[in-house]
């Protein structure tokens, strides 16, 4: 049996989900006896191929095309479907990034899989991959099997731990799939962000703010802790309702699910739509005045205090403790 | 202009989730559904672009009788017409995305809305299986859109920015929070949905792909440790995160 792993890349580096998807291949793999395969899709890949063999990948496959170095829809579903038919991949897996997400449910239906998205565990039992995913915000786990011949999952970034490279480099092999018939759809720009902090759904660290800091000024002290520890912003739907703070940066039901090692919540109450998105976190941090504040039901460290004192003193600690 | 709104069913938010007798579902009772959050977007999307090129705006469910409440919802916002695909049965993504792609082809739809998700199980599957059911682009996690000459301009969320993505018609896009404001009916609105009908049609059966084996709530989180009430608190929370979480 074989099992596909698609590693994301952009601009020729992979995304940490990458490692993530083919590690938690392998693992399944060793289980099922079935060897893994890595795919990647973009221009110029080939070098960084051969390094997702210390991750677990037998072989690496890399399709390559100008056309394909921004990503596309139908032409990367495509891609994906196609390598896995050439294969005769029977599992494959993909990061629930806004990539994974887009382009799973297309390549399901051409592959006429059943997909699970969003998984937080893979186990198998008695040869049968049972997957567990969080369903109403959190608030319950189900467990699922998928019925059909090929089965397909995308697995929560920062969920699967990719470990580290056992340094070995894994054969690559060049596969071309003919996307001449595919509607490209035309990419006009790529929006960046300035200030070139790291986007909330990829940070290993996140400091997060909430009403309780009072204005968008205030969050001058978020921004400065988050930038020390080199993370991302986070916000509720509150402070970002207000305006003080993008839209981009929402975590929760109707923002961004993140899973950093460690998220700091400052004057977040933890509505359920908040815990929703954050709770998945491997450490949570929640800084309140209140000591009611249902945030602290599911931070492991708290602080019941005022966030114009405390969050000042945390920064400087922390500066303390890296010699800065 | 044909325009179908893909609209869901849900609990509401707020609902405290007990694990049904069956041991694969929530209990029922006591939970208020309501249209979810995303399908609203989608549902503004939809009256806007009738609003700009004319037409018809059908809002289409897939579930049993009790989604005609989340269809007169989308009558009262202004939607045209309202059909349910009624199977009482829970059915998983594909045999949902396959009843509304049937109902899309066969009214000839120019454009599809749907949101990102239900928040229910949460799957953000349905858009993306619709088009490549019915062979035509889809769009993900839209949070701007334009459309001229046939051609939908859509902007998309990604990490760390937004990409914009040309599509020529028929096309799903997919909302995303950002895309609109979404309205609230009018008193009138509401009056007048009472009295639309809600077309019914029986969706053909589909074999599920994936089976859903048990439900639990999360295991319960022991509650962490409050490691201080002030600002001297800040020293013993850096020693934890260094030494014991070794996160930072
Ligand atoms: C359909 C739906 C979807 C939603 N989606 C989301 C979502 O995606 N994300 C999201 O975040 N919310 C979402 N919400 C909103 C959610 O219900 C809450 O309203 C929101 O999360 C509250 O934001 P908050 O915690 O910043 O504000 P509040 O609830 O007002 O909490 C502020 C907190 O700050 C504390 N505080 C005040 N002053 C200080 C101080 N000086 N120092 C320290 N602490 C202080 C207070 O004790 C309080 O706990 C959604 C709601 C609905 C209905
Ligand atoms: N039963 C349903 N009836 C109508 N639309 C649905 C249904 N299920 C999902 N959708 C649509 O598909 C979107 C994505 O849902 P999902 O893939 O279930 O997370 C939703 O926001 C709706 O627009």
């Amino acid at each position: 049996m074989k099992i596909l792993a698609f590693a994301e890349q952009r601009s020729s580096q992979f995304k940490k989900t990458a490692f993530e998807v083919v590690k938690a291949a392998k693992t399944i793999g060793d289980q099922l006896n079935a060897e893994v395969i890595a795919l990647v899709v973009g221009d110029k890949v080939q070098s960084i191929a051969p390094q997702l063999g210390g991750y677990g990948a037998a072989k690496v496959i890399t399709v390559e095309n100008e056309k394909l170095e921004k990503y596309s829809t139908t032409a990367y579903s495509k891609v994906i479907a196609e390598t896995a038919k050439k294969e005769g991949a029977e599992i494959l897996l993909l990061p629930a990034s806004a990539m994974g997400k887009d382009a799973a449910p297309r390549v399901a239906i051409k592959l006429e899989a059943g997909l699970v998205s969003d998984c937080t565990a893979l186990t198998v039992e008695n040869g049968t991959i049972k997957a567990a995913r969080p369903v109403f915000a959190g608030k319950g786990f189900a467990e699922l099997i998928v019925a059909t011949k090929i089965k397909m999952f995308t697995l929560r970034p920062n969920v699967f731990s990719a470990g580290k490279s056992d340094g070995s480099s894994a054969p690559v092999e060049s596969f071309s799939v003919d996307i001449s018939d595919v509607d490209m759809g035309s990419y006009v720009k790529d929006v960046k962000h300035t200030g070139g902090r790291k986007d909330v759904a990829e940070a290993d660290i996140i400091v997060a703010g909430g009403r309780g800091l009072k204005s968008a000024e205030n969050f001058a002290m978020i921004e400065e802790l988050a930038d020390l520890l080199d993370g991302a912003i986070g916000a509720s739907r509150a402070v970002v309702d207000a305006g003080w703070r993008s839209i981009d940066e929402q975590v929760g039901q109707t923002g961004k699910t993140v899973a950093p090692s460690l998220y700091i919540a400052v004057g977040i109450s933890g509505a359920v739509q908040h815990l929703a998105g954050m709770s998945s976190s491997k450490y949570i941090v929640a800084i309140n005045k209140d000591k009611e504040a249902p945030i602290f039901s599911v931070a492991d460290y708290g602080i019941v205090g005022d966030a114009f004192e405390v969050v000042p003193a945390l920064t400087a600690e922390i500066k303390k403790l890296m010699g800065k | 202009m044909k325009i179908v709104v893909f609209v869901n069913h849900v609990p509401d938010t707020e609902t405290k989730v007990k694990i049904g007798a069956d041991g694969v579902s929530i209990e029922p009772t006591g939970v208020n559904y309501m249209l979810s959050p995303y399908d609203e977007f989608a549902v503004e999307e939809a009256l806007k672009t009738k609003q700009k090129f004319g037409g018809e705006v059908a809002a289409v469910s897939l579930g049993g009788d009790a989604n005609k409440e989340t269809l007169r919802k989308a009558l009262a916002m202004g939607c045209d017409k309202a059909v349910l695909l009624k199977d009482a049965s829970v059915r998983d993504s594909f045999g949902v995305a396959k009843g509304l792609a049937d109902f899309a082809k066969e009214y000839g739809a120019d454009i599809i809305f749907a949101g990102k998700q239900s928040i229910d199980y949460d799957s953000a599957q349905v858009g993306g299986l619709v088009g490549e059911l019915l062979g035509i682009p889809s769009v993900s996690v839209v949070v701007k859109l334009d459309i001229a000459d046939g051609v939908a301009t859509a902007e998309r969320e990604i990490e760390g920015g937004h990409v914009i993505v040309h599509v020529k018609l028929p096309a799903v896009i997919i909302a995303q929070k950002g895309l609109n404001e979404p309205r609230y009916p009018s008193l009138k609105g509401i009056m007048d949905a009472k009295r639309k009908p809600i077309e019914e049609k029986i969706p053909a059966p589909v074999e599920p792909r994936v089976i859903t084996t048990a439900m639990y709530l999360p295991p319960a989180k022991s509650a962490g440790k409050i490691v201080g009430t002030d600002a001297a608190a800040a020293v013993e929370l850096v020693r934890l995160l260094h030494e014991e979480a070794k996160v930072i």
